[in-house]
């Protein structure tokens, strides 16, 4: 067993037992640490493809930021609510998913059981992408000549949203708050705001907070 | 069997490789260790002497015993558990912030001769660099582990169930996440001059006096001390733990080891975040050689390095003895307001006088004049914005 296959088996299986601990959990924390998991599995798996880039910007923006995020969230809203799961927000997507989710393990196992290890037995269409600071060099000459394009329309689609954001975030007295100041804020004064002006709303709020 | 024992995938690998690899994390360890001790008892002699107290004097000539003093009675305190925790994310927490700042320090290179050599010793007849690994994207990995060093704080706060904690952690998270935004677009500034990630390469750009400090033009290097510095909830920066609003921050509810963990990585972050500022900014293990070929590969270099990492954990010592600390939202206001926006706007005219020196046809004095002056100008008017909403504000009854 060589060396690779060794890195492989164990990021793999780190990979797996933290998805699977992502939907298992029943504490909204514990499911967000074992993404970090998954995510730092996949990271090293990047690391033994000799894409070192890649690794890194897996934990800083998905590990390091996103995640982060995610926790932020829990925490400000509070992990002690439970959802309710018998209400199906969107109507008959639960079967759907399992017919989804059995076609997709039906299609992986048959390409990997049928075909073999590759499904089309073409090289990749890039190129050799060289090694260590190489590799990045070259990720890097291609990213801002031949696909300059669709890396200035996504620049300018995040910057979209995060305006957007903040437009959606800013309305009547939350004009006074900064949003990056006080994260949450908002959300808290909105229901003072609402306990003082509709005593009947707040109190329907309360019943289901509790 | 030979494969099993090679970690880069790069042929057959002696008993030389590995005991360089064993050598090298062994002594990263001890030196940071030891200095994490240094470190402990030298910030509370000098803020003994700012504040004309005498400090630590009892364990020890010059009480430099203190911190081993400290340590073992941690040790040998009660280990508390609190019934509202949760009892594996509350132990694991303080481990996640304890290694990144270990970690971090890895791909610090701290000896080696680059200005007339390669930066190469000779170590057990191997021809290796003086950090423990050269990965090729280190200024990356730097960044990473700082941002993972994120979550032993978010967590300890969430998972101790107890409110002050939690509000502690939820500043934390909120000023680190700020911070590192302003951090990583300082780096940027050093990663187009140097053109490589590597922090050897890095390093070894810098071998001839041109020292990324004055070369990126001082303001990254401002930039890069101040968000680290919150980076490391330092003062002036220690909203996180401010006694008189949270008692204790996100580590209230721990005691003995565990406290003595978070304890030991705050402190090997200060070392670890000056030893990056040495590296990016200050030239890393150059300075001026001389003498015999031994003194100038081994002695020297490491020699000038721990020089310029003792100035800056100085100057840590020096700010928390010296600045009062931050309101919130003057915090927040310095690093989203100030600091990004300078970052960046510093980092285009870099990209500017990079394109200029490159181009022949372009007048290089012309663009630089023409891009400090639009520079300062603009930030000028992001001044006059921000006093004149500020002004708005006060006006509609909340005063700022």
């Amino acid at each position: 067993m060589s060396v690779e296959s060794v890195v492989f088996v164990i990021a793999g299986s780190i990979c797996i037992v933290g998805a699977l601990g992502t939907v298992l959990f029943r504490n909204p924390v514990h499911n967000a640490l074992s993404l970090v998991a998954t995510l730092f599995g996949v990271a090293v798996i990047f690391i033994a493809q000799d894409a070192h880039l890649l690794a890194a910007i897996q934990v800083i923006v998905y590990a390091g930021a996103i995640v982060v995020l995610f926790l932020f969230v829990i925490m400000l809203l509070g992990v002690d609510r439970t959802e309710k799961l018998g209400i199906d927000p969107l109507g008959g997507q639960r079967p759907l998913a399992v017919v989804a989710a059995v076609a997709l393990l039906g299609l992986s196992l048959t390409v990997l059981l049928a075909v073999g290890s590759t499904v089309t037995g073409q090289e990749a269409a890039t190129g050799d992408p060289g090694e260590g600071a190489e590799n990045i060099a070259k990720l890097g000459e291609v990213l801002f000549t031949e696909y300059v394009l669709a890396f200035e329309v996504t620049a300018v689609l995040l910057t979209i949203a995060v305006v957007g954001a903040v437009m959606f975030s800013r309305q009547r007295k939350a004009d006074l708050i900064d949003e990056e100041e006080f994260p949450g804020l908002e959300a808290l004064l909105a229901e003072t705001e609402d306990e003082t002006e509709d005593d009947t709303e707040a109190e329907s709020e309360g019943v289901e907070a509790t | 069997m030979t494969p099993l024992v090679d970690p880069l995938l790069s042929g057959p690998i002696g008993l030389q490789e590995i005991l360089v690899v064993v050598f090298k994390v062994v002594v990263a360890f001890a030196f940071l260790m030891v200095a994490v001790m240094f470190m402990v008892w030298f910030e509370r002699k000098l803020i003994g002497d700012m504040q004309n107290r005498i400090g630590p004097n009892r364990a020890g000539p010059w009480g430099i015993l203190q911190t081993l003093a400290d340590g073992v009675k941690l040790f040998f305190k009660e280990d508390l558990l609190p019934d509202n925790a949760d009892r594996f994310v509350f132990k694991l927490a303080p481990y996640l912030a304890l290694i990144p700042a270990f970690l971090i320090f890895t791909v610090v290179p701290v000896g080696g001769n680059y200005s007339t050599g390669d930066g190469t010793v000779s170590l057990f007849g191997e021809e290796t660099l003086l950090q423990v690994a050269d990965p090729p994207v280190g200024v990356l990995f730097v960044l990473a582990m700082s941002s993972v060093a994120v979550y032993g704080v978010m967590l300890a706060g969430w998972s101790s169930g107890s409110k002050y904690p939690l509000l502690g952690s939820v500043r934390a998270t909120a000023q680190m996440i700020s911070y590192e935004a302003a951090l990583s677009l300082s780096v940027l500034s050093v990663i187009l001059l140097s053109g490589t990630l590597s922090t050897s390469g890095i390093v070894a750009e810098q071998s001839q006096w041109n020292w990324n400090l004055w070369l990126t033009g001082f303001i990254p290097f401002a930039i890069f001390l101040i968000s680290g510095t919150a980076e490391l909830n330092r003062p002036p920066f220690d909203l996180v733990e401010a006694e008189q609003e949270l008692v204790g921050g996100f580590h209230t509810e721990y005691s003995a080891v565990r406290f003595a963990l978070f304890f030991l990585a705050e402190f090997m972050n200060t070392v670890t975040m000056s030893a990056i500022i040495v590296t990016l900014f200050l030239g890393g293990p150059n300075g001026p050689m001389f003498g015999p070929e031994w003194l100038q590969s081994w002695v020297l270099p490491s020699l000038w390095f721990f020089l310029k990492l003792f100035v800056f954990l100085f100057v840590f010592v020096w700010f928390r003895a010296t600045l009062p600390r931050f309101r919130y939202d003057q915090l927040m206001d310095m690093g989203w307001k100030l600091l990004i926006p300078a970052a960046l706007g510093w980092f285009l005219i870099l990209a500017g006088i990079q394109v200029a020196s490159d181009n022949d046809d372009i007048n290089l004095a012309l663009v630089v004049i023409v891009g400090v002056a639009i520079f300062f100008a603009g930030m000028g008017l992001l001044m006059l914005a921000m006093r004149s909403s500020r002004r708005q504000r006060q006006l509609s009854g909340v005063t700022d």
